[in-house]
């Protein structure tokens, strides 16, 4: 059943610290709400179960995009638009700029954001495993302070997160050192556009020799949190890219991923798929060396 | 609840014009314009934001008015496809959309046009690639999208033409 706006406390402050003394006044209490790609579906559905919602959209602390030397620093408030249109993160970071261009539609692009998509961790997000594979960081606020943390680490379980009540995500830090590595990135879905994948995958590596120097391997939808393939890395990392490393990855990858039926896929499927992906990847970092 | 929550009033342009409303802060900003300010031109598809039939402009930027709470258009510039035309007159696209058979039921018609204004402006000359990915949020179930897309070509072509 629909919601009824008038049991909805909202606010807009206007400021990071007035939102974040907000959220410390009564932990738990209020839920930040960004372009609403989310909350208000859940709302309009009648199952949206906080009643005190703090806007935090257009924050211009969250909007901003800092290029480093070292790293980039994209605000939490930045839209899947702010990202496909940034030049760095194009040129430098394009698994993310290809998760932000396949991320719902053109509407969805210009208000759902990047912060927005971590928090509500959903396994199936686009983006998130392009932060994986990226090696992304998270620095979060408080009034307490800041704290800044490995976003590989960030989700724990089922839309599990070590976000603790009081605090925001500002920002996500991006290295800036995989520009030279050869990447990939496909999602597997009804259609491109407003279908959430039944498998995605974000993925980097540098070969020289036939030799996999270096690797990263991060799929959604095929566990609890999106997830980063560590044992398959381990398995071909230094090793010579030849035929039969494919079928050890693939082996490798179907024995950490854990897929389930749901209305979007069945298990089967999406182990079938995630394991081709895997192939296709290492068919193209392999030729990404020739190609040089 | 344990607060009782009251309608406040807010200000925001709407097709030009300074608009006030007293709302609560969380009405969909969908509910808003076909309500209070009586612009029904958007329409109501699917209400979760998969359809974008209640497409509209916010500060420039396309959105599904459906999932906007209506706070977070205070004080934007808000354009619905009541603001295209000019006064009966309708604008280049819209005529484009009604030669070429772009719209037939019309619930998807406003979205979709907003949906091709935003493109055009963003990107004149659109590849058909790039004009299917700029609709590809909002879904028509009469058409078959191919009158809508040459509606799109033609408006890009005449407006370049106009250009040189």
């Amino acid at each position: 059943m629909r919601s009824d706006p008038a049991d909805y406390q909202m606010v807009a402050p206007g400021t990071l610290q007035a939102v974040v003394s907000l959220l410390a006044a009564e932990p738990g209490a209020w839920l930040p709400i960004a372009g609403g790609t989310d909350v208000m579906v859940q709302y309009a559905a009648g199952k949206l179960p906080a009643r005190k919602l703090v806007s935090i959209w257009n924050l211009p602390e969250l909007r901003r995009v800092e290029v480093l030397p070292n790293e980039v620093l994209l605000g939490a408030g930045c839209t899947y638009t702010d990202l496909r249109d940034h030049e760095t993160v194009r040129r430098e970071f394009p698994l993310l700029a290809s998760a932000a261009s396949w991320t719902g539609g053109i509407a969805n692009q210009n208000r759902g954001t990047l912060g927005g998509n971590i928090v509500n961790a959903s396994p199936a997000a686009d983006s998130l495993p392009a932060l994986l594979a990226y090696d992304a960081e998270l620095i979060v606020a408080s009034v307490r302070g800041e704290r800044r943390l490995r976003y590989g680490d960030f989700h724990t379980s089922y839309k599990k997160t070590k976000l603790a009540a009081d605090e925001l995500i500002r920002a996500i830090c991006l290295p800036r050192q995989f520009v030279e590595y050869c990447s990939y990135t496909r999602k597997v879905g009804a259609r491109n556009a407003q279908a959430i994948s039944k498998v995605c995958m974000a993925a980097l590596g540098r070969v020289a020799g036939g030799v996999i120097e270096d690797i990263r391997i991060a799929l959604g939808s095929v566990a609890p949190v999106p997830l980063r393939l560590a044992e398959t890395e381990r398995v071909v990392k230094g090793k010579l890219l030849e035929p039969s490393l494919l079928a050890l990855a693939k082996k490798a990858a179907l024995a950490e991923i854990s897929p389930i039926d749901d209305i979007r896929s069945t298990a089967r499927y999406r182990a079938g798929a995630a394991g081709n992906l895997v192939e296709e990847f290492l068919l193209k970092l392999g030729a990404s060396e020739r190609g040089a | 609840m344990t607060d009782s929550v009251e309608r406040r009033e807010l200000s925001l342009t709407v097709n030009g014009e300074r608009r006030t409303v007293r709302v609560y802060p969380m009405e969909r900003l969908l509910d808003t314009l076909r309500g209070q300010l009586g612009l029904t031109g958007t329409k109501e598809g699917c209400g979760e934001g998969e359809c974008g039939s209640c497409s509209i402009l916010m500060d420039g930027a396309l959105v599904n008015s459906c999932l906007v709470p209506v706070l977070q258009a205070k004080e934007a510039s808000i354009i619905t496809i009541e603001g295209l035309a000019a006064g009966e007159r309708l604008n280049d696209l819209q005529e484009a959309f009604l030669q070429h058979g772009g719209a037939q039921c019309g619930i998807c018609t406003p979205g979709m046009i907003l949906a091709a204004a935003q493109l055009l402006r963003k990107n004149p000359e659109p590849t058909m690639e790039e004009i299917r990915e700029g609709l590809s949020g909002n879904l028509c179930r009469c058409t078959g999208y191919m009158q809508i897309f040459a509606a799109v070509v033609e408006t890009a072509r005449r407006r370049g033409a106009a250009r040189t």
